[in-house]
C-alpha cells in the first residue's frame, strides 16, 4: 500500500527537509520501518534502543491513534495518512 | 550542532517567570511560537501558549502535555502565521538544567525553555537544544530584549 507519512517539523531534519514522505507497507509497523530504512537518522528519535516505540511519540493512522487500533499491526490502506505527534514530557 | 540563540522580549520572559511561580510548587509549561532564524540568525520567540500540566500524579517534578496538546499549540502558531518552535517548563526548587527524565522525552530542533523557581521565586531561565544523537543538550543562549 502507498501511504504518506507526514514528518513532524522537528524531525524534517532527517527526513530529507521533506514535509511528507510516501512509503509502502501493509501495517503501520511495515511502513515506519520503510520509513526509517530510507531515513536511518529518523531511528533513533522514533525508537528506543530496543526497538519499542518511544513513550511520548504517537502515531496515527488517518487522525485514529494506533494504540486504540492494533497498535503497529494496524492495516494501512491504499492512501492513508500517517502522523507522527509527540507528547511533550519532562521534569526536574 | 553550531550553537543557536533564542530572542524573546522581557515581557514573555516575565509571562514564563509568572506562569511558574503562579503554579508553584507544581511544574508549569507551554508553548514557545514564533519564526526560526535562518542560516545562524536567532530564532525569534513571539507569542506563548500557556498550557495545563497533565500530570496529576507528579507534578512537583513532572509535566506532560498530550498529543492534542500540541496539535492546539501547532494550531495557534499556524493561525497566528507563525512556527511552534519549542517549549517551556518550570523546575521548583531544582535548577534551571534539563534532567535525564527530559532528556528521554525530547526531540531536536524544539527549544526547550527552563526556568528555575525556588520557594516561590523565580530564578534562572535557560534554553536548551537537544543534541542530534540524542546524548545531551547544548545550550541556547537567550536574549531577553526589553
Amino acid at each position: 500500500m502507498g501511504v504518506k507519512v507526514i514528518i513532524p517539523t522537528p524531525l524534517r531534519a532527517y527526513a530529507g527537509k521533506q514535509e511528507s514522505v510516501e512509503v509502502q507497507g501493509a501495517t503501520v509497523g511495515e511502513a515506519l520501518t520503510a520509513l526509517t530504512a530510507k531515513f536511518g537518522d529518523l531511528k533513533k528519535h522514533l525508537y528506543t534502543e530496543d526497538g519499542r516505540l518511544r513513550s511520548f511519540v504517537n502515531v496515527y493512522v488517518n487522525d485514529e491513534d494506533i494504540r486504540f487500533l492494533q497498535k503497529d499491526q494496524t492495516g494501512l490502506r491504499e492512501g492513508d495518512t500517517i502522523s507522527i505527534i509527540p507528547s511533550i514530557a519532562g521534569g526536574a | 550542532m553550531s550553537a543557536t540563540n533564542l530572542k524573546l522580549s522581557e515581557s514573555l520572559a516575565a509571562r514564563i517567570r509568572a506562569h511558574g511561580v503562579e503554579t508553584y510548587p507544581h511544574e508549569c509549561c507551554g508553548a514557545l511560537l514564533g519564526r526560526d532564524g535562518e542560516a545562524g540568525a536567532p530564532r525569534l520567540v513571539s507569542d506563548l501558549l500557556p498550557l495545563a500540566n497533565r500530570r496529576d500524579d507528579s507534578p512537583r517534578n513532572r509535566f506532560e502535555l498530550t498529543p492534542d496538546d500540541v496539535r492546539l499549540a501547532e494550531k495557534a502558531a499556524r493561525d497566528k502565521g507563525i512556527e511552534l518552535l519549542g517549549w517551556y517548563h518550570s523546575h521548583p526548587d531544582a535548577p534551571a538544567r534539563p534532567s535525564e527524565y527530559d532528556r528521554d522525552h525530547a526531540w531536536p530542533w524544539y527549544s526547550y525553555i527552563i526556568v528555575s523557581v525556588q520557594k516561590g521565586e523565580p530564578r534562572d531561565m535557560t534554553s536548551w537544544r537537544l543534541q542530534d544523537d540524542r546524548t545531551g543538550y547544548d545550550p541556547e543562549a537567550i536574549e531577553i530584549s526589553v
